[in-house]
């Protein structure tokens, strides 16, 4: 096994370890192995990070039939950026379930968990790194039900009508994306990207392309949770366990808005997705109006996780609005964002988990005084909150300035006031929870509750110092991130 | 008129808004997975049908046969029916599990027993 | 079900005929239509069948939850078991023409052995999803 094979090792060890963990009955082999398997799969995501970065693109045929024919999987620095989030978000949240799944999931259960929890993890790193337009449908939908799953794993029975309404979503998001690459194919006869790449410039005036790029879009834009298509969201996070909503927040809508960018940049190219479409039109606004609309919610919100739900659909459209600037720096700003929020989202939901451990309930009200009884989970959350705020020295500066930086150089002056909006509806909403945790006593005295263990706190302040890291040294995340944007649009231009 | 010699579109125009619209507008926990399946037959059949190469046998390897329908339609149709099957396995295992939480399978019931909270 | 007689002799005559066909549908993949999923929902079916008629307290003597998940987990693994195979023998993942002597022989193989772990899996999955939505008290 040398390191050609890397990229399908990418995905089939993860593959491999659900059955395995299936078979195993004891919670704890089960997430010995997860535990193992993400760690090998960090490690192979950095490594062909590295690899992409010296020698260019690389290309892995299955089956030994040569692309087109056959299913390519292209893994490029835009890949390689996204693997080694997805499957670093992964170990730090399994680090930290060993202790949280036991807290969350009944006990005869825990495998069962595990199981589903590698088979969302090989869909998610299938999705990024297949380079076949059927392939990436096929890992979308593994990755949905999977994650259908871990939503209903949850004690409340609330966290079943949320997974039953993710599921409608869901299901309709990806047959629309399957209606797409079916036109795809009915006009090219390919369905390998690149061959799609090259073949659909002399097709840019058909109509059935212009209805595949619309089902495309729109199927996309529900997996993603792009406003109006983000109804499923808050009440998935809020109501799954807490592991699972900090892994789905870090990870699964960002997938969606790498698989955006992918098709839009790199298969149907920005001079046919952003002069032949309206798709910039229409992205600036429902990007602006998700922003706009879900802070504003966010704000009333009584339950953490549902405000920090809402606050997820605000910072896709921050992400959505970098991609529909249809430059460089924009794309580089959206690339940004993908890291940090899922640093921040990522922190902060652990952080929740903490508490909730110990205060049992994320109703905002029972938080009250948890920054004397908490201390450390409690900063933790501030430093978190900062970020999404978009404090210098965080991670959520870095990427609110890149984005600021793009919108000025594409003369987009209106956004400014959005981005600025947004950021000043997070303080009121982050400053809320502060409140409430540091400025108002406990309803008991001396409850229970105390410090969460040090294997729960560890994992979180992994991801807080992350945000502090990537927001002071930026030379893993900016410049991977340009280096991405530029092959993305030099690839069509 | 050559509008109704592409008949076969038409058919999965009509199930896909059928199946989209039942999603939509039931009330029903389990109507909707059945306006799903739906959806999704309407997909199968649009694979189908763009597969077909006129003039073209089954694509299954004969000695007197020239030409024959494209197979990769039908092996990409396989993945999405089973797809599918899966996908309505887990809904109604869903449907299962709320009508055991909440004793009713209508949305709307569902919906005032969890403001009730 | 289990007192009327006509049910009872009919499916003890037709359950084998259905597993049979279903062997049939499994291993004709090359040559027709079949293949290992639609050989396993058959196959499924004849215990659904059986778990029908006969009640689903039978079908558990006949075929344990435990031994589900155990065939569940194993047609799994037996398919990506078999790309492991060939990646170990230098090919790329599933390039059945390393398997053989010769290429033809090898993808003949390759298709053989994988169809039968997506089979297996298929088979006990549709009975564990039977089983667990049947099994439940209302």
């Amino acid at each position: 096994m040398t390191l050609t094979q890397l990229p399908a090792l990418q995905v089939i060890l993860p593959l491999i370890a659900a059955p395995v963990c299936l078979l195993l009955r004891s919670g704890r082999l089960a997430w010995l192995l997860s535990i193992l398997v993400s760690t090998t799969a960090l490690i192979i995501a950095v490594l062909l990070l590295r690899l992409v970065l010296e020698n260019g693109t690389i290309s892995y045929t299955y089956g030994g039939w040569a692309a087109p024919w056959g299913i390519e999987y292209r893994v490029d620095i835009a890949s390689a950026f996204v693997l080694a989030i997805v499957a670093g978000i992964s170990t730090v949240v399994l680090l930290f379930s060993r202790v949280g799944a036991s807290w969350e999931i009944k006990s005869s259960e825990q495998s069962l968990f595990y199981t589903a929890y590698l088979l969302c993890l090989t869909g998610l790193l299938g999705m990024t790194a297949t380079g076949d337009a059927f392939n990436l449908f096929v890992f979308l939908e593994i990755s949905s039900l999977s994650s259908y799953v871990l939503i209903a794993m949850g004690p409340d029975r609330r966290g079943l009508t949320a997974a039953y309404q993710y599921l409608i979503m869901g299901t309709i998001g990806a047959t629309f994306i399957l209606i797409a690459v079916g036109l795809l194919y009915m006009i090219t006869g390919t369905l390998n990207m690149t061959d799609l790449a090259n073949r659909l410039p002399a097709l840019a005036q058909s109509r059935t392309l212009r209805v595949a790029f619309a089902f495309l879009t729109v199927g996309l834009g529900l997996k993603l949770a792009l406003f109006p298509l983000h109804l499923w969201l808050p009440n998935a996070y809020t109501y799954a366990p807490h592991v699972v909503s900090a892994f789905l927040a870090a990870t699964a809508t960002k997938v969606a808005v790498y698989v955006l960018l992918r098709f839009m940049y790199g298969v149907f190219g920005s001079s046919f997705a952003f002069d032949s479409m309206p798709l910039q039109f229409i992205l600036m606004v429902l990007g602006a109006l998700a922003v706009l609309s879900g802070s504003t919610v966010a704000v009333f919100q009584h339950n953490i996780k549902r405000m920090l739900g809402y606050s997820s659909v605000a910072q896709i459209g921050y992400m959505i609005l970098g991609l529909s600037l249809a430059s460089v720096s924009g794309l580089t700003a959206t690339l940004v964002h993908l890291l940090n929020h899922a640093l921040m989202k990522g922190g902060l939901f652990l952080a929740v988990a903490c508490m909730a451990y110990q205060l049992g309930s994320t109703r905002l009200a029972d938080l009250a005084g948890a920054g004397q009884r908490m201390p450390w989970t409690s900063a933790a959350f501030v430093v978190g909150g900062l970020s999404l705020i978009g404090i210098p020295l965080t991670a959520g500066f870095i990427s609110k300035w890149m984005l600021v930086v793009a919108v000025l150089e594409t003369g987009w002056w209106p956004l400014l006031i959005v981005i600025v909006a947004g950021s000043l509806l997070a303080v009121v909403y982050i400053w809320r929870v502060i409140e409430m945790i540091y400025f108002r006593s406990a309803a008991t005295a001396d409850g229970p509750a105390q410090e969460a263990h040090w294997s729960l706190l560890a994992p979180v302040w992994l991801l807080i110092a992350a945000n502090i890291y990537f927001g002071i040294d930026t030379q893993w995340s900016v410049d991977v991130a340009q280096l991405a944007a530029q092959l993305l649009f030099g690839v069509h231009a | 008129m050559d509008m109704f010699a592409l008949y076969n579109y038409w058919v999965v125009i009509f199930l896909m808004m059928t199946g989209f619209y039942v999603v939509i507008a039931s009330g029903n926990l389990v109507k909707k997975i059945i306006g799903l399946n739906l959806f999704q037959a309407s997909v199968f059949i649009l694979y189908i049908s763009m597969g077909k190469v006129s003039g073209g046998a089954a694509p299954i390897l004969r000695e007197t046969v020239q030409t024959y329908s494209n197979p990769l339609p039908h092996v990409l149709i396989l993945t999405a029916i089973v797809v599918g099957v899966a996908t309505t396995a887990l809904g109604l295992a869903l449907v299962v599990r709320i009508k055991e939480a909440y004793g009713t399978t209508e949305e709307d019931e569902i919906h005032s027993q969890d403001e009730s909270l | 079900m289990r007192d009327n007689p006509v049910l009872r002799v009919v499916t003890k005559i037709t359950i084998p005929i259905i597993l049979l066909f279903s062997l049939y549908v499994q291993f004709h993949g090359d040559y027709g239509p079949g293949g290992g999923f639609q050989a396993g929902v058959i196959f499924a079916a004849a215990f659904i069948l059986y778990a029908l008629v006969f009640g689903t307290q039978a079908v558990r003597i006949v075929v344990s939850p435990s031994i589900l998940r155990l065939l569940t987990a194993s047609g799994l693994l037996l398919f990506a078991g078999v790309g492991t195979v060939t990646m170990l023998l230098g090919g790329h993942y599933l390039d059945y023409d390393t398997l053989a002597q010769n290429p033809l022989l090898g993808q003949h193989l390759g298709i053989f052995l994988v169809e039968l772990g997506v089979g297996i899996t298929v088979a006990a999955v549709m009975i564990t999803v039977f089983l667990a939505f049947a099994g439940r008290r209302d």
